[in-house]
């Protein structure tokens, strides 16, 4: 689980680049708490050809990457 | 690589686009149509934080972007409460982007409608800005973060966008407090209402787009995402577009363009600094305004460090001399041995800052 909750842009998409190249993961979890930043996840996930789904609650998404 | 734009990026690139033209149509300087931070620093003038008297207007621009971008947060439930990511740390970063912004003689936006204006001057400054965020992301890279924010009170909020809007407020009731410029490019503006309202459309779109001059090739550099810099092309492309049909294009050319100087080592140091800083900090200086809108406390933080950094550069002297023409003699223009030493300061803190925040240095420090 990567909590990048509070970090401005674009860290939280670097939080997940580095976790991907690194161990190459087939299901990923990354907490974050704002729209911009489930945007730009989303994106990196498609160029990465990760399948994204994403949960809400209370302002804070929960996104789950699976290949 | 199309196929993950978001489609309101190069339509908020295109209106910003038209929006600048219109407003240079409408009486701002040329090239300005937009510039955030000669219009902070106008703003700065018009509240006698310098008293550089071609410059102080309080420009309506400014009101309207960020009270642009509250609208539609709160129409989006975007709108939150949050700041605590070094604010301090980023103050510090906005005067100095603020700086390098005024000696090259605009901010990111200005720099797209100066090159959509023929200005080669500003196609240097282009290659100092993407230094500057290649700098900036090598320090991302090895683990570069002020932290992360936390939800605070409504009251922090809402500090700017009420600000602005009171301040604003105050300046169409008693104009009489603040300065005005008679001449110079203070002096040329289009009529307030207009600039609020144009300005306002735009910064709800830029929200809704989250269009950002630096999140562009940051983000084509590091994740091979192209989606925001099709917003920074859309606004060169539709400004370009609009001069040549506008008939105020006369070619590309360094020579004597408008609120500008050739002074071309500085025009790219200039920029540099604004591109590693806004990097630091996330975002341009436009996404600043955005962000502040959308209730961020520490942009509106770093926008009142651009603030300040804007008094600093007309008071001590550092901003950039337009080139002229007097009686037929031309003078390029440039920076005081003041503007120069203010940059090599700004490259020396955005280096001290960089390797205090980045995790790889602290651990070697250790």
């Amino acid at each position: 689980m990567i909590d990048a909750r509070g970090q401005s842009c674009p860290i939280p998409v670097v939080m997940v680049q580095q976790e991907v190249k690194k161990n190459h993961p087939q299901k990923l979890e990354v907490m974050v708490d704002a729209m911009v930043c489930v945007e730009n996840i989303s994106r990196y996930a498609a160029l990465e050809g990760y399948a994204l789904s994403v949960e809400e609650a209370d302002g804070e998404y929960t996104l789950t990457l699976t290949k | 690589m199309f196929k993950r734009i978001n489609p309101w990026v190069p339509i908020a690139g295109v209106v910003v686009g038209i929006a600048a033209l219109l407003l240079t149509a409408l009486g701002n300087p040329a090239n300005m149509g937009f510039c955030i931070a000669c219009f902070v620093r106008d703003i700065a003038g018009a509240m006698k934080l310098h008293s550089a008297e071609p410059v102080q207007y309080f420009r309506p621009e400014i009101v309207g972007l960020v009270l642009g971008s509250t609208i539609m947060a709160v129409a989006t439930k975007e709108f939150k409460a949050k700041a605590g990511s070094s604010p301090a740390t980023r103050f510090l970063i906005g005067v100095f982007v603020m700086i390098g912004a005024l000696v090259f003689l605009g901010c990111p936006l200005r720099m797209v409608l100066r090159m959509g204006g023929g200005d080669l001057n500003a196609f240097v400054g282009l290659a100092g800005f993407f230094l500057g965020i290649l700098i900036g992301i090598f320090f991302i890279k090895r683990g570069f973060s002020l932290k992360r924010t936390y939800e605070v009170t409504l009251s922090e909020g809402i500090s700017l966008p009420a600000a602005l809007l009171v301040m604003f407020l105050l300046v169409l009731a008693v104009p009489s407090i603040f300065a005005f410029s008679e001449s110079g490019p203070g002096s040329k503006h289009a009529t307030v209402l207009v600039s609020l309202l144009m300005a306002v459309v735009v910064g709800a779109l830029a929200q809704k787009a989250r269009l950002c001059m630096v999140g562009g090739m940051r983000d084509a550099v590091m994740f091979k995402d192209f989606s925001l810099l099709s917003g920074f092309v859309a606004i060169f492309v539709t400004v370009l577009i609009g001069n040549i049909i506008l008939g105020n294009f006369h070619g590309f050319s360094a020579y004597l363009q408008p609120i500008a100087h050739a002074s071309q080592l500085w025009n790219l140091l200039g920029m540099a600094l604004v591109g590693w800083g806004s990097v630091l900090l996330g975002g341009c200086p436009l996404r600043q305004l955005i962000l502040a809108g959308e209730g961020n406390g520490d942009s509106a933080v770093t926008v009142l460090g651009m603030l300040v950094g804007a008094a600093l550069a007309h008071n001590f002297k550092l901003a950039g001399s337009a080139a002229s023409l007097t009686d037929g003699v031309y003078s390029a223009g440039g920076i005081s041995v003041n503007g120069k030493i203010a940059v090599c300061i700004g490259f020396a803190v955005l280096l001290v800052i960089s390797l205090l925040n980045t995790s790889a240095f602290k651990k070697a420090a250790k």
